[in-house]
C-alpha cells in the first residue's frame, strides 16, 4: 500500500483502491493501456532530449563519456544534422552593420532585380572576408530600402566597412593599336574605347583555381546584357588587351585570347590567393547596382558576449530553482510532478533550438524564460482546480482529471491572447510598417515556441505523469 | 470578501499613477539611448581606471564632444556624437596611450532614424494588439465591454511601466533602449494574460449562477483566483529578480523595467480590469 503525505492542505491520502464497476474495467483498461504507452514515449524522448544536449565530450565518475554523433546513412545519402546552439551577434559577439539603399535612380520595375544583385553582390564580398554564418538581408521600412550584414565573430569592424562599403566606378575598356607616329604624343583617353562594359553588368568575381593547371584564377560572370557587351568586346578586341579600370585606374589589362559569348571569363596571370581575392573584392567594389550608405554600425566583443551568456545562464538556473522549490513547498508532490515537467520542457526547447536552428539572441532567452513562467501558471491553474474539487469532496483521481479539464478553456485563452500578441511580434508576413528587426523577433519566436510547447508539457506530460502515478496507486 | 467595495479606492490609484506617469513624461522626459538619440555609444575597458579628467582630455585632444561617462562594474561606457572611422582610430590610439591595455567591448553607431523607425514600429504593434485583443476577448465572452476591460487595462500598464522609467531616467539615469522595447511588450502580453483568466473565472460562475449580479460574482471570482495569481506572479517575479541580481548590468533596468511590468499587470487584472468591467455593465443597466 503506498501513501504519500502532500503537503498541501485539505488534500486526502491517496485511495489505495478504487472500486470499479465491471462493465467499466475493459474500457480503463484500454485507457490505461494507451496512458503507459505515452508515459514510456514521454520518457523516450526525454532521454533523447538529454543526450542531443550534453556537452560534447565530459567526465563522470572519473571516466570519460564522448556523446554519441548523430548522422545517418540512407543509401547514397548521409544525413547528419549540426546540432550546436547557434547565438546571435549580442551573444557571440561580432559586428551588424546597416546600409540605407539608395533607388532614387531605378525606375520601379527595375528594382526588385536591382535589390537582387545588390544582396548577391554584398554576399560574395561578405564571403570572401571569411566569415561563416554571415547574413545579408534586405528589409523596407514603407518607401526605403534597407541593407542588413551581419558578421559574427569579426573583431574589425571597420575592415568589414572598408571592404563591403565601397561604390566605385568599374568600367571595361578596349585598348586600341595607334598607328606609330601617333604614340609619342598619345594620352590614355587616345588608346582607351568604352565597351559599354560597366560595374553594374559584372554579378560577381571570385577568385578560383583551373583544375587544369592549378593555378590562382580571377573568375568573372556578367548578367545577360552584359554578357552580350562582353561578347562584343572581345569580338571588336580580339588578340588585343582590354583594360578594367576602377575610378579611372587601370587594375589590370588582360589579353583577349577567344570570343567569349556566354559571359564568363577567367582572368590568369601570376596570382596567388592573396592578390586573386584582392582584386576580386576590387571588381566587386565597383560592382554595385545600387549606391548605399552606412547609417548604423554595432559591434559586440566576443570576450562581452560570453560573458553575458554566462550571467543570464546563471541568472536563469538559480531562477529556475527558486521556482522548483517554491511549487514543491505549495503543491508537495503535485509540485514535484510539474517540476519534472518543466525540466522536459527545457530539454524540448532546447533540443527544437538546435534542430530547427533558432538563432539565440539576449532578448531570445528572455522570450524563454517569460514562457516558462507562463507554463508553470498553467500547473498553478490546474493545481489549484484540483485543490477546489477536492474541498467539494470529489476524489483526488476524479478531482484530477475534472482540474485539468476545466482549467483548459483558462490555459487556452490566456495562451492564446500571448500568440496573437507574439504573431503581431513576430510578423510573419513581412509588413512593412511592422518589425523586421532581429531582436524583437528574436524574442517573438522563443516566446512563441515556449507558449506552444508549455501548453504541452504543462498539461499534457503533467497529466499523463499524474494518470500513471495515480494508476500505479490504485494497484 | 467585498473587494470591489474598495473600487473606487483602486481607480483613485490607477489615475493618480497615470496622471504621475504623464506628469513625468512631460517635464522629464526620458533618458533615450543611442538607440533611439542617435550618436555613439562605445563601451571600453580601461583597467587602470583612469579618472574622468584624463577621459575627457583624450576627447578634447581629439575635437569630439563627449556626452556623458558612465563607469560600470569593469568597463565605461562613453557617450558622443557620430564619429567617422579615422576620429576612432585616433582616440584607439590615444586610449592605448592613457592605458596599454584598452580594450574596445562594444561599440554602437547609430543615426535617429532607426530609432525613430523603431518607436513607430512597436506603436503600430501595440495598436495592432490591442485591436486584434479587442476582437478576440470580446468574441470568446461574447461581450465587448470585456474586451474593452481587458485591453484598457493592457494600455494602463503601459503608460505607468513608460512614465516609471521617465522617473527613473531622471532620478537614476535609467535608459530607454530597444531593450526596453521588449520588456513593454512582453508587460502586455503578460498582464492580458493574467486578466483573461480572471475574467474566465467570472464567466464561469455566471454560467452557474445567473442570479447573483455582477459584483457579486467578481467578487467571488477575484477570492477564488487571486491566491492563484498571486502564485503565478511570484515564479515569474523569482525568474526575474534573479536576472536582475545576478544578471550584467547592461540587462539590469531591463529586468527591472520587466518587474515593474509583471507587478503592476498582477495588479491591473483585478484592479482596474474589473472595475472598468463593472463601470460599463452598470451604465448598461441604466
Amino acid at each position: 500500500m503506498l501513501n504519500i503525505k502532500l503537503t498541501t492542505q485539505k488534500l486526502p491520502l491517496l485511495t489505495p483502491l478504487l472500486v470499479t464497476p465491471d462493465n467499466c474495467l475493459s474500457v480503463m483498461q484500454k485507457n490505461n493501456q494507451k496512458t503507459i504507452t505515452i508515459f514510456w514515449s514521454i520518457i523516450a524522448v526525454t532521454f533523447l532530449c538529454l543526450i542531443v544536449n550534453l556537452p560534447l565530450k565530459f567526465s563522470l565518475f572519473g571516466k570519460t563519456f564522448y556523446r554519441p554523433d548523430f548522422s545517418l546513412n540512407l543509401g547514397p545519402y548521409k544525413f547528419k544534422p549540426n546540432l550546436d546552439l547557434r547565438y546571435g551577434l549580442d551573444l557571440a559577439g561580432g559586428a551588424s552593420l546597416i546600409y540605407d539603399i539608395d533607388t532614387s535612380g531605378q525606375n520601379s520595375e527595375n528594382i526588385p532585380d536591382a535589390l537582387e544583385s545588390l544582396k548577391a553582390n554584398i554576399e560574395s564580398r561578405v564571403n570572401l572576408f571569411g566569415v561563416s554564418e554571415a547574413s545579408v538581408q534586405i528589409s523596407s521600412n514603407g518607401d526605403s530600402r534597407r541593407l542588413t550584414v551581419d558578421l559574427p565573430g569579426v573583431a574589425n569592424i571597420d575592415e568589414a566597412i572598408g571592404l563591403i562599403g565601397q561604390t566605385a566606378q568599374l568600367s571595361f575598356m578596349g585598348i586600341i593599336d595607334l598607328p606609330p607616329e601617333a604614340t609619342a604624343t598619345a594620352t590614355m583617353e587616345d588608346v582607351l574605347k568604352d565597351t559599354g562594359l560597366k560595374g553594374s553588368h559584372l554579378v560577381k568575381a571570385t577568385p578560383s583555381t583551373n583544375p587544369n593547371t592549378g593555378e590562382v584564377e580571377v573568375s568573372l560572370e556578367f548578367n545577360s546584357e552584359g554578357t552580350k557587351l562582353f561578347e562584343k568586346a572581345t569580338t571588336d578586341y580580339l588578340n588585343k588587351r582590354l583594360a578594367i579600370l576602377l575610378d579611372n585606374q587601370i587594375i589590370t589589362a588582360p589579353q583577349v585570347g577567344v570570343i567569349i559569348p556566354d559571359g564568363r571569363a577567367v582572368i590568369n596571370g601570376n596570382f596567388d590567393i592573396k592578390s586573386a581575392k584582392a582584386l576580386s573584392a576590387q571588381l566587386n567594389a565597383g560592382a554595385l547596382p545600387l549606391p548605399i550608405n552606412l547609417i548604423q554600425q554595432s559591434q559586440v566583443g566576443a570576450s562581452l558576449g560570453q560573458n553575458s551568456i554566462n550571467k543570464g545562464l546563471k541568472a536563469g538556473l538559480v531562477g529556475l530553482a527558486i521556482v522548483s522549490l517554491f511549487m514543491i513547498g505549495n503543491y508537495g508532490f503535485l509540485g514535484l510532478v510539474a517540476d519534472f515537467g518543466l525540466i522536459v520542457y527545457g530539454l524540448i526547447t532546447l533540443t527544437l533550438y538546435r534542430l530547427i536552428p533558432v538563432t539565440l539572441t539576449f532578448p531570445g532567452i528572455v522570450g524563454f524564460i517569460l514562457s516558462v513562467g507562463m507554463a508553470v501558471d498553467s500547473n498553478i491553474l490546474i493545481f489549484e482546480r484540483m485543490k477546489e474539487e477536492i474541498r467539494s469532496g470529489k476524489s483526488w483521481n476524479n478531482a484530477m482529471e475534472l482540474g485539468f479539464g476545466r482549467a483548459w478553456n483558462s490555459i487556452k485563452d490566456a495562451n492564446t491572447c500571448t500568440i496573437i500578441t507574439g504573431l503581431i511580434l513576430f510578423n510573419p508576413f513581412n509588413w512593412s510598417f511592422l518589425n523586421s528587426s532581429g531582436m524583437v523577433r528574436g524574442f517573438a519566436v522563443t516566446l512563441l515556441l515556449g507558449i506552444v510547447l508549455g501548453m504541452f508539457t504543462g498539461v499534457f506530460v503533467t497529466r499523463n505523469l499524474l494518470r500513471v502515478l495515480a494508476r500505479k496507486n490504485n494497484n | 470578501m467585498n473587494i470591489m467595495k474598495f473600487r473606487p479606492l483602486f481607480l483613485f490609484l490607477s489615475l493618480f499613477l497615470i496622471l504621475a506617469s504623464i506628469f513625468s513624461i512631460i517635464k522629464w522626459g526620458f533618458q533615450l539611448s543611442v538607440d533611439f538619440s542617435g550618436g555613439s555609444s562605445w563601451q571600453v575597458s580601461l583597467p587602470s581606471k583612469p579618472d574622468d579628467a584624463q577621459i575627457k582630455e583624450v576627447f578634447a585632444k581629439n575635437n569630439i564632444e563627449l556626452i556623458s561617462i558612465a563607469k560600470n562594474e569593469d568597463s565605461f561606457t562613453l557617450k558622443f556624437p557620430n564619429i567617422s572611422l579615422e576620429q576612432k582610430e585616433m582616440l584607439t590610439q590615444d586610449f592605448q596611450k592613457v592605458d596599454p591595455d584598452f580594450s574596445n567591448l562594444q561599440f554602437d553607431t547609430l543615426g535617429p532614424i532607426l530609432g525613430k523607425e523603431l518607436l513607430m514600429k512597436t506603436f503600430y504593434a501595440i495598436l495592432l494588439s490591442s485591436f486584434s485583443l479587442l476582437l478576440f476577448i470580446g468574441s470568446r465572452f461574447k461581450d465587448l465591454s470585456f474586451g474593452a476591460s481587458a485591453v484598457l487595462a493592457m494600455l494602463h500598464d503601459a503608460i505607468i511601466l513608460v512614465g516609471s522609467f521617465s522617473i527613473l531616467g531622471h532620478f537614476f539615469g535609467a535608459e530607454i533602449d530597444a531593450l526596453f522595447v521588449t520588456a513593454l511588450l512582453t508587460t502586455l502580453s503578460a498582464s492580458v494574460h493574467d486578466t483573461v483568466v480572471t475574467f474566465d473565472r467570472i464567466r464561469e460562475l455566471k454560467k452557474f449562477s445567473t442570479r447573483l449580479d455582477w459584483v457579486e460574482l467578481s467578487n467571488q471570482a477575484v477570492s477564488e483566483v487571486i491566491v492563484r495569481s498571486i502564485n503565478n506572479s511570484m515564479t515569474i517575479i523569482f525568474m526575474l529578480l534573479s536576472l536582475v541580481v545576478l544578471g550584467g548590468a547592461s540587462t539590469r533596468w531591463f529586468a527591472m523595467a520587466l518587474l515593474i511590468g509583471v507587478i503592476c499587470g498582477t495588479y491591473s487584472s483585478t484592479a482596474v480590469a474589473i472595475p472598468l468591467m463593472l463601470l460599463s455593465k452598470k451604465k448598461k443597466e441604466k
